[in-house]
C-alpha cells in the first residue's frame, strides 16, 4: 500500500481514476455540519437503500462529502455528471430522484435551486449559479470528494504538490515560492507566511515543529471546520510541505473538541496518510521524516492565541505569554515552531504546485488569493463562501447572500469576531482585504461575517462581545481582565437606560488603555467592538443615554410593546403566540397589549404580518 | 484506593491514562476522555490522574477549572447546548435562553435536580443557517421561537416518560 516514489504516486492516481471511471454517475450528499443538522444522514441512507434496491450500487457512486456551502438550502444533493443540484432534499424523495434522474436522466424541476432549472444552466453550475461571484480554490474539492477516502483526494491531484516539493524543490525554493506568493496568515493577523517560515528555517535546532491552529474560536464562524471536515488531506499536505521547508519533523493539529466530525475526519485522514506513506519515515522515498498528532482543545477562546495554544498543547492552562519571546525560536516545548491557521496550510499545496504567480492572479496587491467567509446572521442565504480578496462587502451581502430577510433594511456587518468591529452600510463598497478592514477599524479575523439589520441594536452587539470576552479572558494581565469587566459594567448600564453623559468618553479612554497595556492580542483587540460601534453608531448610544430609547427595539428596559391600531387587522395571531395573555382582543378588531402582563419576549412582534406591533 | 473503587471504575481511568502513554502533556486529552466516559469529571479520578502522571494535584485542578469544556457537575440525561454564537445572537437567541432557564428553573451551566436536563451555552454550532438553534446530543432544532423551544422540552419529557407536573 505504501507509495514509495513520485512515479508510484502517478501510477496509483491513474489506477484509481480508472476505477472511478467505472461508475457512470456520482451522487454526493452534503455531510457538512449544517446539512447534517438538517438530517442529511437520513438522506444518504435513503439513497443507499434505493440504489441497492434497484441494483445500482456498482454503477452509481454514492458519497457523503464536506460542506457544499449552501447551508441555507440543505440537505443538498449533487449528481454528476450534469451538475444537477437538488436542495432541501427529503429522504422520501430518494425513490423519485433515483428513478427519474439517475435511471431516466430527467430533471425534477421542483427540487432544484432557483436559477438552475434547465439542463443547460444545471450543466454549467460550476462556479456561476450555485456559487455566484465566488472563486473556489480551497473549497473546490469540498463537495466533490469523500473526505474519508484518501484515494479520492489523490485522484483529484492530491499529494502531487508534496511530491513536487520533495523531489524538485529545495526547502529554500519552497520558502522562496511562498514568499513570492505573498500569502498572509488566514488566522486573523495576516502575517506573511513566507517570512515566518524563513525565520524558523534559519534557526539551527535538532527539533522543530509545525502546528495547525484549528481552534476557530470566533463565535459565528465555521470555515476552518468545513475545510477540515470536507478535505482534511489538503491541510495535511500543506503541513508536510511546511515541515519540509522549515526542517521540522513533528506536527500538531490543535482542533476544537466541539468539532467532533472534524476531529474524526482528520484522524482518519492522518491514519490513511501514514498508511500510504505520505507521513512517517522516508516520505515517498525522499528520506524526509514527519509525523502529525491531533490535540483536542478545551474550549477556551484564548487558546487560539499562539503562545496560549502552545501552553495548552503542553497540557497546561492556556495562558499567553509576552510577545517579545518569538515562537519561531522558542515555541512548543521551547523549540522552534511555525504555527499557521487551517486555511493558511490549505493554501500551500496550490501555491507550490501551480506557482506564486498563479496565486497572485487573484486578490489584491497586498492580500493576494482568496478567502473563505461564513456569511451568517440576518441574511437570506447563510452560507460558506470563497471569494477573491478585494470583493466588496456589498457584493457579499447583496449578491451572494441575497440580502436581508423580511424586507428589513441592512444596517451593518460585523467582521473579525470578538477582536473585530462593526461596519455600517455606508461602507459596503469597501473592498475586503486585511488592510482595508483594519483601516476601517475592524479586522479580517478568521472570516466570520455577521450581517445585521435595523432590528439589531449596536450597543447590545458590543455588549454581547464584551460579555463573551469577560468570560474568555484568561485573567493573567490586569488591563484585559479589569478593563473588560469595567466595559461590561458601563455597557450594562447603558442598555438598561442608566447611562450617563460621560460614559462614552470613558469607554473610549478605557479602550485605549487596554489596547496599550494588554499582554496578548485578546486584550489589545478586545475594545474593537466597542470602539468601532462608538465610531459609526454613536447616535444610537446617545439615544440610549439621553432619550432612554433603544431604536432597534432590543434593550428590554427601554422598550414597551404596543399595538399600532391603524395597522392591526385583528387577525388574533399575537394573542395566540403570547405566552402570558398580555396580547388580546376580539377577532377583526384592533388588539391591545397589557404592559403589566407583558414579559417582552418579542413573540408577537415576530409573528405579526402587518407591522402592527410597535416597541 | 478502596473508596475510589467504590465510586468509579478506576481500571477504566487507568486504561485511559495508559492509552495516552502516561504523558503529563496529554493531561487535557485524558480529562476529555474521562469526561466522555462519565459525562463529567468525578473528583476521585482527578487525584488518581495526578498520582499516575506524577504531577501536583493543583496542576490538574488548574487545568480543569481553566477550560470551559470541563464540568465537575454531572450533566443531565438531556444535555441541551444552546448556541449563543453571534449569528444566533442577532437572531434573538437570548429570548430562548431565558425561556429555557425559566422553564427548567436552572441557570445555563447547570443540571436540573432530577438529573434530566442540563443547559450549556455553545459558541456557534455550525448551523447558523437555522439559527437560533439548540442541539440535544446529535439532534438539532432550528429556527426556534420561544414556544417552539418549550415544545421541545415537553417532547423530551414525554420521551423520558416522566411527568413532572
Ligand atoms: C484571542 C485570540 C484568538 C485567536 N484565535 C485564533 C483561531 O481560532 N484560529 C487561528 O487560526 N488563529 C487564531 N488567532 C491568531 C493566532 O494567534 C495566530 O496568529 C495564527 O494562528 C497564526 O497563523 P496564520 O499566520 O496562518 O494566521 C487568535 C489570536 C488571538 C489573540
Ligand atoms: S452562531 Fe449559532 S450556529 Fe453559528
Amino acid at each position: 500500500m505504501k507509495i514509495t516514489s513520485p512515479a508510484k504516486l502517478r501510477d496509483t492516481r491513474n489506477d484509481l481514476s480508472g476505477r472511478q471511471a467505472e461508475f457512470s454517475l456520482t451522487v454526493t450528499v452534503c455531510g457538512g455540519t449544517g446539512c447534517r443538522s438538517s438530517k442529511s444522514l437520513a438522506v444518504f441512507n435513503a439513497f443507499n437503500k434505493e440504489l441497492a434496491k434497484r441494483g445500482l450500487s456498482d454503477s452509481v457512486r454514492l458519497i457523503m462529502s464536506g460542506c457544499h456551502g449552501l447551508c441555507e438550502k440543505g440537505p443538498n444533493v449533487l449528481i454528476e455528471p450534469g451538475s444537477i443540484y437538488y436542495c432541501r432534499v427529503k429522504p422520501e424523495w430518494a425513490n423519485e430522484i433515483v428513478e427519474s434522474t439517475i435511471q431516466k436522466g430527467e430533471l425534477i424541476e421542483k427540487y432544484m435551486l432557483i436559477g438552475l432549472k434547465t439542463k443547460e444552466s444545471a450543466g454549467n453550475q460550476n462556479g456561476s449559479q450555485v456559487h455566484p461571484y465566488q472563486v473556489r480554490e480551497i473549497l473546490k474539492n469540498n463537495g466533490k470528494i469523500d473526505p474519508l477516502d484518501i484515494g479520492d483526494y489523490i485522484t483529484h491531484g492530491g499529494y502531487e504538490s508534496l511530491s513536487k516539493a520533495l523531489f524538485e524543490l529545495s526547502p529554500e525554493n519552497v520558502i522562496e515560492e511562498i514568499k513570492k506568493s505573498r500569502l498572509r496568515g488566514r488566522g486573523g493577523g495576516g502575517f506573511p507566511t513566507g517570512r515566518k517560515w524563513e525565520s524558523c528555517r534559519k534557526i539551527q535546532a535538532d527539533s522543530k515543529w509545525v502546528i495547525c491552529n484549528a481552534d476557530e474560536g470566533d463565535p459565528g464562524a465555521f470555515m476552518d471546520r468545513s475545510v477540515l471536515e470536507g478535505n482534511p488531506h489538503v491541510v495535511i499536505e500543506g503541513m508536510i510541505i511546511g515541515a519540509y521547508a522549515v526542517g521540522a519533523h513533528g506536527g500538531r493539529v490543535y482542533v476544537r473538541n466541539e468539532y467532533p466530525l472534524a476531529v474524526h475526519n482528520l484522524t482518519v485522514a492522518i491514519e490513511q496518510a501514514r498508511k500510504w506513506g505520505f507521513i512517517g519515515e522516508n516520505i515517498l522515498g525522499s528520506g524526509f521524516n514527519f509525523d502529525i498528532r491531533i490535540n483536542r482543545g478545551g474550549g477556551a477562546f484564548v487558546c487560539g492565541e499562539s503562545t496560549a495554544l502552545m501552553a495548552s498543547l503542553e497540557g497546561k492552562p492556556g495562558e499567553p505569554r509576552a510577545k517579545y519571546i518569538h515562537t519561531v525560536e522558542h515555541g512548543y516545548r521551547d523549540e522552534p515552531t511555525v504555527l499557521n491557521n487551517v486555511e493558511t496550510w490549505a493554501n500551500v499545496p496550490g501555491i507550490v504546485l501551480y506557482g506564486a504567480d498563479k496565486f497572485r492572479e487573484l486578490g489584491t496587491e497586498g492580500s493576494p488569493g482568496t478567502k473563505i467567509f461564513s456569511l451568517v446572521g440576518k441574511i437570506n442565504n447563510s452560507r460558506l463562501v470563497e471569494i477573491p480578496m478585494g470583493t466588496t462587502l456589498r457584493r457579499l451581502v447583496e449578491d451572494i447572500g441575497g440580502g436581508v430577510p423580511n424586507k428589513k433594511k441592512v444596517k451593518a456587518v460585523q467582521t473579525g469576531g470578538p477582536s473585530g468591529g462593526c461596519l455600517p452600510e455606508s461602507l459596503f463598497d469597501l473592498q475586503v482585504d486585511f488592510d482595508a478592514l483594519t483601516e476601517a477599524g475592524s479586522m479580517m479575523g478568521s472570516g466570520g461575517i455577521i450581517v445585521m439589520d435595523e432590528d439589531t441594536c449596536m450597543v447590545d452587539v458590543a455588549h454581547y462581545f464584551i460579555k463573551f470576552l469577560v468570560s474568555e479572558s484568561c485573567g493573567k494581565c490586569t488591563p484585559c481582565r479589569e478593563g473588560l469587566k469595567e466595559m461590561d459594567r458601563i455597557l450594562g448600564k447603558i442598555t438598561k437606560g442608566e447611562g450617563e453623559s460621560g460614559d462614552l468618553n470613558y469607554l473610549e479612554e478605557l479602550g485605549e488603555w487596554m489596547k496599550a497595556g494588554s499582554l496578548c492580542a485578546l486584550g489589545s483587540s478586545a475594545p474593537n467592538p466597542v470602539l468601532s460601534t462608538l465610531n459609526y453608531f454613536r447616535d444610537e448610544y446617545m439615544m440610549h443615554i439621553a432619550d432612554n430609547k433603544c431604536p432597534a427595539g432590543v434593550c428590554k428596559n427601554l422598550i414597551e410593546y404596543h399595538v399600532i391600531e391603524k395597522n392591526c387587522t385583528g387577525c388574533t395571531l399575537c394573542a395566540k403566540v403570547c405566552p402570558t395573555g398580555a396580547a388580546s382582543g376580539v377577532t377583526k378588531q384592533p388588539h391591545s397589549i397589557d404592559t403589566v402582563l407583558c414579559i417582552k419576549c418579542d413573540e408577537c412582534y415576530k409573528a405579526c404580518k402587518f407591522e402592527a406591533i410597535g416597541k | 484506593m478502596a473508596i475510589l473503587a467504590n465510586e468509579i471504575d478506576i481500571d477504566l481511568v487507568d486504561r485511559i491514562i495508559d492509552r495516552s502513554g502516561s504523558d503529563p502533556e496529554a493531561l487535557i486529552g485524558i480529562l476529555q476522555d474521562i469526561q466522555t466516559e462519565w459525562h463529567y469529571l468525578p473528583l476521585p479520578a482527578l487525584s488518581h490522574i495526578a498520582d499516575r502522571l506524577g504531577i501536583p494535584y493543583n496542576r490538574v485542578w488548574a487545568v480543569v477549572t481553566f477550560y470551559e469544556a470541563f464540568t465537575l457537575e454531572p450533566l443531565g440525561k438531556y444535555h441541551i447546548q444552546i448556541c449563543t454564537g453571534t449569528a444566533c445572537h442577532v437572531r434573538g437567541v437570548a429570548e430562548i435562553v431565558r425561556a429555557l432557564e425559566d422553564e427548567l428553573m436552572i441557570e445555563t451551566g447547570h443540571t436540573t435536580p432530577d438529573g434530566e436536563f442540563s443547559l450549556e451555552c455553545a459558541h456557534c454550532l455550525g448551523a447558523c443557517s437555522m439559527g437560533p438553534v439548540i442541539a440535544v446530543g446529535d439532534e438539532f432544532f432550528g429556527h426556534l421561537t420561544r414556544s417552539k423551544a418549550l415544545e421541545i422540552i415537553e417532547e423530551l419529557r414525554k420521551r423520558s416518560g416522566v411527568d413532572l407536573k
